[in-house]
């Protein structure tokens, strides 16, 4: 443990923003992923409630990882989690009760998003406090990106708007495009992320 | 019984698990290499989905409700008691098959605990506790009672083992395709997903 921004940790927290990014890398937490990205600003608030709960649950569990019997450490991390979504899901209703009605179950399936559960087994569990934070803030924010990126596609061409503007001028409208309604389907988002892998499984072997 | 069927195949296909909300993603493409395993997958879910979600309907509605065992509304630790409940019904059904069916507790091997952090079980349970204050009058999706709770639970179970059987006998067959290298394995996975659920989608024209 030197400093707090030595180099093992800074890995901790820019690994899983592209090399070891927990969507397209790990394929931890998919299923929000898919079902939040119709448009940019659930996509939004999901990556930012899912960051805030990976960092917090990697800190506690990080914390009393030494005092948690390894028999019954599941039961430990998912209701330390479920605490803490339990919280996040007030706040949404009570500052942002439109997105957390659009969100409706997803909130609370953050608590079986893999993500978390894979980075308590995988990093928390045997690190200390401070590394164990940054990685879930990494590993959150990496997810976040994804959603970002996949929602605003879909809202663009889906809507014509991001964050219920409208971004396409209407004279475009005029001159014969028309919205993509596909994109707001549920199989455009499964698509679309197959893309998202693709495209940075080459731009990453190229940089290598 | 009418309602009962309704919900039956309305779960099953309309509003599948997998293809409509996208619940159960990670085990879904983790695991669906190979049909056999695919198939013991899906029957570990079917089980343990008809087991938590009508425990978890009686604890709503006799426990957490307004006009449950307290008198109040404390829906608010929903979270944090269905997770609680799913572990240790997970960890129940493990044990109790690994009594009674040492060979049926083989071929689940290591799907059983991992059940537990499947988000469509989770997703199970809030969208029962959703439904569980809509009139079924109005509302086909409606859970009225325990026995609605279980055709819902048995829907969604077989919903998903069809999807996952499928996945699995399409991704056998496309080992021998020829996929460019950086979409092969999780990307083609997630395009051929994606079809998948746009040839699902004709079914929610379908009025059960």
């Amino acid at each position: 443990m030197s400093g707090l921004f030595s180099k093992e940790n800074k890995e901790a927290f820019i690994n899983p923003l592209n090399l070891n990014n927990p969507i397209a890398v790990q394929v931890l937490g998919i299923c929000s992923a898919l079902a939040v990205t119709a448009q940019l600003e659930p996509a939004l608030v999901m990556g930012l409630s899912v960051t805030i709960i990976t960092a917090f649950s990697s800190l506690v569990i990080s914390l009393i990882r030494n005092t948690i019997p390894s028999r019954i450490r599941i039961i430990v991390q998912l209701v330390v989690v479920a605490a803490l979504v339990t919280i996040v899901s007030m706040v949404l209703k009570a500052y942002l009760y439109h997105v957390s009605v659009q969100l409706s179950v997803y909130v609370g399936l953050i608590i079986t998003n893999c993500i978390l559960m894979g980075r308590l087994e995988a990093f928390a569990m045997s690190h200390s406090p401070w590394p164990s934070f940054l990685d879930g803030v990494g590993n959150g924010i990496g997810y976040a990106l994804v959603l970002i990126v996949v929602g605003a596609i879909r809202e663009l061409f889906g809507a014509g708007t991001l964050l219920g503007y409208k971004v396409i001028p209407q004279c475009v409208y005029e001159a014969g495009y028309k919205d993509c309604g596909m994109m707001v389907m549920p199989s455009m988002a499964l698509i679309l992320i197959g893309c998202v892998i693709w495209a940075q499984r080459s731009l990453n072997k190229e940089s290598k | 019984m009418e309602h009962f069927v309704s919900l039956l195949f309305r779960s099953m296909f309309t509003d599948n698990m997998v293809f409509a909300f996208f619940l159960g993603m990670c085990s879904y493409l983790a695991v669906s290499k190979n049909v056999k395993t695919s198939l013991g997958l899906g029957v570990a879910v079917i089980f343990v989905l008809c087991v938590t979600v009508p425990v978890d309907y009686l604890l709503q509605t006799k426990v957490l409700g307004a006009n449950g065992l307290f008198g109040e509304d404390l829906t608010y630790l929903s979270f944090i008691l269905f997770i609680a409940v799913i572990a240790g019904i997970v960890q129940l059904v493990e044990m109790i098959v690994e009594r009674f069916s040492p060979s049926l507790y083989a071929a689940l091997g290591i799907f059983l605990p991992l059940i537990a952090v499947n988000c469509a079980i989770m997703g199970a349970s809030l969208f029962m506790q959703q439904r569980v204050n809509m009139d079924p009058a109005v509302e086909t999706k409606a859970i009225g009672s325990i026995a609605d709770a279980f055709a819902f639970a048995m829907g969604s179970g077989i919903g998903w083992l069809a999807a996952i059987v499928a996945l699995a006998a399409i991704r056998e067959k496309l080992e021998y395709s020829q996929v460019p290298k950086p979409l092969q394995g999780l990307g083609i996975t997630f395009i051929t997903v994606g079809l998948m659920a746009l040839a699902f989608q004709c079914f929610t024209s379908l009025n059960i």
